[in-house]
């Protein structure tokens, strides 16, 4: 690898020409041969139109064959998603209003090590989301589910790629400018596709929550395994630990706040897409919203906005109470005895 | 054969250490290495041997190398070129399987910084090394406690690490590197976190441990005291160069140049020297006054004595164990093994 680096540079020089060359001799709008550049400098005027990398024509043509050539493949993950969905949400929507209220109370009181406060601050929003107004609470689950289905999808891939990212340097180089990717594209810009790819409803929604929601779990899993303490790691392989003693043993469980905080701001960003693509018809609180703005009654878009903010609540409390208490179990015992 | 063999070794991190191997080879200096190529050299042609049963003390300032020469023992780090043996096997040598292996079976490590578990309890970690090799938990509970036992800690093995002073988690420390019994320990910079009383009291276990289990010791510390007082060896490391190895006492009396001269400048000699290094043997020692004795063990320190030959004025008479004569030490003796040259 370290031979061949000084050729890189030239590499790139190469796919750029060869990328000028490809937008000259397919545009229509090239000039009837090459002479008539120099002898008529107009073109440096104004941004000439040949010089058009025919980007979209590509992209399009690609897309297109996906969906023709691989479209059983996204019907299978369509049909498996929104299985997944409708089951989970059938039956949190058939549970009577307080067992259903109260087993997430439950959730979180052991979740957070028995918090009080916390636990009687959830039960309070959870309450609210009925109270504000009788419809949100059906929506609140169908929003709910999408999230959690969401979210899973997010852990099962996130994590490992995480891992895999902080144990090999060519893996982070090459992934993390997918994240960046990921992260600064504008979600319209693949939620429309995965309409395309998936048709309306929930699981163009899982889809998007993915793309938006995973970076930030990805790159904390990553770092949170970078920073484990490097002596302890060298302990770790001194005393002869296998590479997945050393991950399941040491590194994970040290890594484990910060894939936490992960897993939380994963959650947070689940919960804001999966409003927006209340947009591309996917039902839940957030349509709510996006049917008070269309008749331009506010008080209904904030009534379900603030119903959004106390599901974001409980969503966030659950998580991070979740990771203090693991946070608590292996670091902050300061207690000294003597 | 030695136990731990390591020759003509070379260290020196950066982009391509290969590329620059031959210019260090050549005698080029640290210095000169770092502003032509931007590499450090870490270790600049080491060989040493170090023998079985015996305490090896590394020593050096921070920089000199001494942490990267005992990662090459156990081969956390891999050398740029050289061997490194162990019981006759080239660490270089062995596949992944083999070096875990390897790690498992013949030598554990103590760190600065302890390098504990900090999510498990401490006989949890006292049992890592037997974990890793696959002992069931009754088993190595057993050993670990047994270790704990010995390093007094009784009591403490169900908290966790940093719920425990820093002596107490390098005793833990201490007692996860005994728990898989093997035959070396390395030890890097072990004590030099704790603060004087507790390191001097830790010296005093280890070397209480060592005079029973009798294991081979690679001990690094910048502390000279330590090192005289624990090493049967001690190689004193400068620049990633390797500049004496010797027993404490050729140390202290003949430093091979003027960094181990001024290293040793300070030490109190009186602490470390015993009485069969100066004595003058009993053959030579015609036209001594011997009516005014005082009977010196040849083992001991001359701190010891000295304050007897003082009061009474008198020469010395040193004996071995079973109470023959070996030789005589009279004020000259003394007078010339206490001037710091």
């Amino acid at each position: 690898m370290e031979k061949y680096k000084k050729y890189f540079n030239l590499v790139y020089l190469i796919a750029f020409i060869a990328m000028v060359v490809v937008a000259y001799t397919t545009s229509k709008y090239r000039p009837e041969s090459i002479s008539v550049l120099f002898t008529d400098p107009s073109w440096l005027g104004n941004w000439p139109k040949w010089l058009d990398l025919p980007l979209m024509p590509f992209l399009n043509d690609g897309f297109d064959k996906l969906i023709k050539e691989y479209g059983m493949f996204f019907e299978g993950i369509n049909n498996f998603l929104l299985g997944l969905y409708t089951d989970m949400k059938n039956f949190m929507v058939g549970l009577p209003w307080p067992i259903l209220m109260i087993s997430v109370i439950a959730l979180c009181y052991f979740v957070s090590g028995r918090n009080t406060g916390t636990t009687i601050m959830v039960a309070f929003c959870v309450f609210f989301l009925g109270f504000l107004s009788p419809r949100y609470w059906d929506k609140c689950i169908m929003t709910t589910c999408i999230v959690v289905i969401g979210m899973l999808l997010c852990l099962i891939i996130g994590i490992p790629v995480g891992i895999l990212m902080a144990r090999n340097k060519k893996v982070r180089n090459a992934i993390l400018p997918v994240l960046d990717l990921m992260q600064t594209i504008p979600s319209f810009c693949y939620l429309i596709p995965g309409i395309l790819l998936f048709g309306l409803g929930a699981v163009p929604a899982i889809f998007a929550i993915f793309v938006y929601a995973v970076p930030p779990l990805i790159r904390l899993t990553d770092l949170g395994i970078r920073l484990v303490d490097k002596e302890v790691v060298e302990a770790a392989e001194a005393f002869g630990a296998n590479k997945k003693q050393k991950l399941w043993g040491v590194q994970l469980p040290l890594a484990l706040p910060n894939i936490m905080q992960g897993i939380n701001q994963c959650t947070m960003m689940s919960l804001a897409m999966v409003v927006i693509a209340s947009m591309i018809g996917t039902r839940g609180i957030g349509d709510e919203v996006l049917l008070g703005l269309q008749q331009l009654n506010v008080g209904m878009a904030t009534e379900a906005g603030i119903a959004i903010v106390l599901l974001a609540i409980i969503f966030d409390r659950i998580t991070q109470s979740y990771g203090e208490k693991i946070q608590e179990r292996t670091h902050n015992k300061k207690k000294l005895i003597l | 054969m030695s136990k731990i063999e390591i020759k003509n070794v070379y260290k020196i991190f950066g982009d391509q250490p290969t590329k620059v191997l031959p210019m260090v080879k050549d005698g080029a200096t640290k210095e000169e290495v770092l502003e032509k190529t931007g590499h450090t050299i870490g270790l600049d042609n080491v060989s040493l041997s170090i023998e079985e049963g015996e305490t090896f003390v590394c020593m050096g300032l921070s920089g000199s190398g001494k942490s990267t020469l005992i990662r090459h023992i156990n081969r956390l780090i891999d050398p740029t070129s050289g061997e490194v043996s162990v019981e006759g096997t080239n660490v270089m040598d062995l596949n992944q399987k083999q070096l875990i292996e390897f790690r498992r079976h013949k030598m554990s490590m103590v760190f600065q910084r302890f390098g504990l578990f900090p999510h498990k309890t401490v006989l949890e970690n006292v049992g890592y090394g037997l974990e890793v090799q696959g002992q069931k938990p009754e088993e190595r509970n057993k050993t670990a406690m047994e270790k704990i036992e010995a390093v007094g800690l009784n009591g403490f093995e169900h908290q966790y690490p940093n719920q425990l002073s820093g002596g107490m988690q390098q005793r833990v420390g201490l007692a996860r590197a005994l728990a898989t019994n093997t035959d070396i320990m390395l030890m890097d910079e072990a004590f030099s976190a704790l603060d004087p009383l507790i390191r001097s009291d830790m010296q005093k276990q280890l070397m209480d441990l060592q005079s029973e289990l009798k294991k081979t010791i690679v001990f690094i510390t910048h502390d000279l005291d330590e090192s005289l007082r624990l090493g049967d060896h001690i190689g004193i490391l400068n620049g990633g160069k390797l500049v004496q190895v010797g027993t404490p006492v050729d140390i202290i009396m003949n430093p091979a140049d003027d960094y181990v001269t001024a290293f040793v400048k300070d030490v109190n000699r009186a602490k470390v020297i015993k009485a069969k290094i100066i004595m003058k043997p009993a053959s030579e020692a015609n036209g001594i006054d011997k009516k005014n004795l005082v009977k010196v063990q040849e083992d001991q320190f001359i701190e010891e004595f000295l304050p007897q030959v003082v009061c009474n004025d008198a020469n010395c008479e040193v004996v071995d164990k079973q109470g023959n004569i070996k030789g005589y030490i009279t004020n000259k003796e003394l007078q010339k093994s206490l001037t710091k040259s």
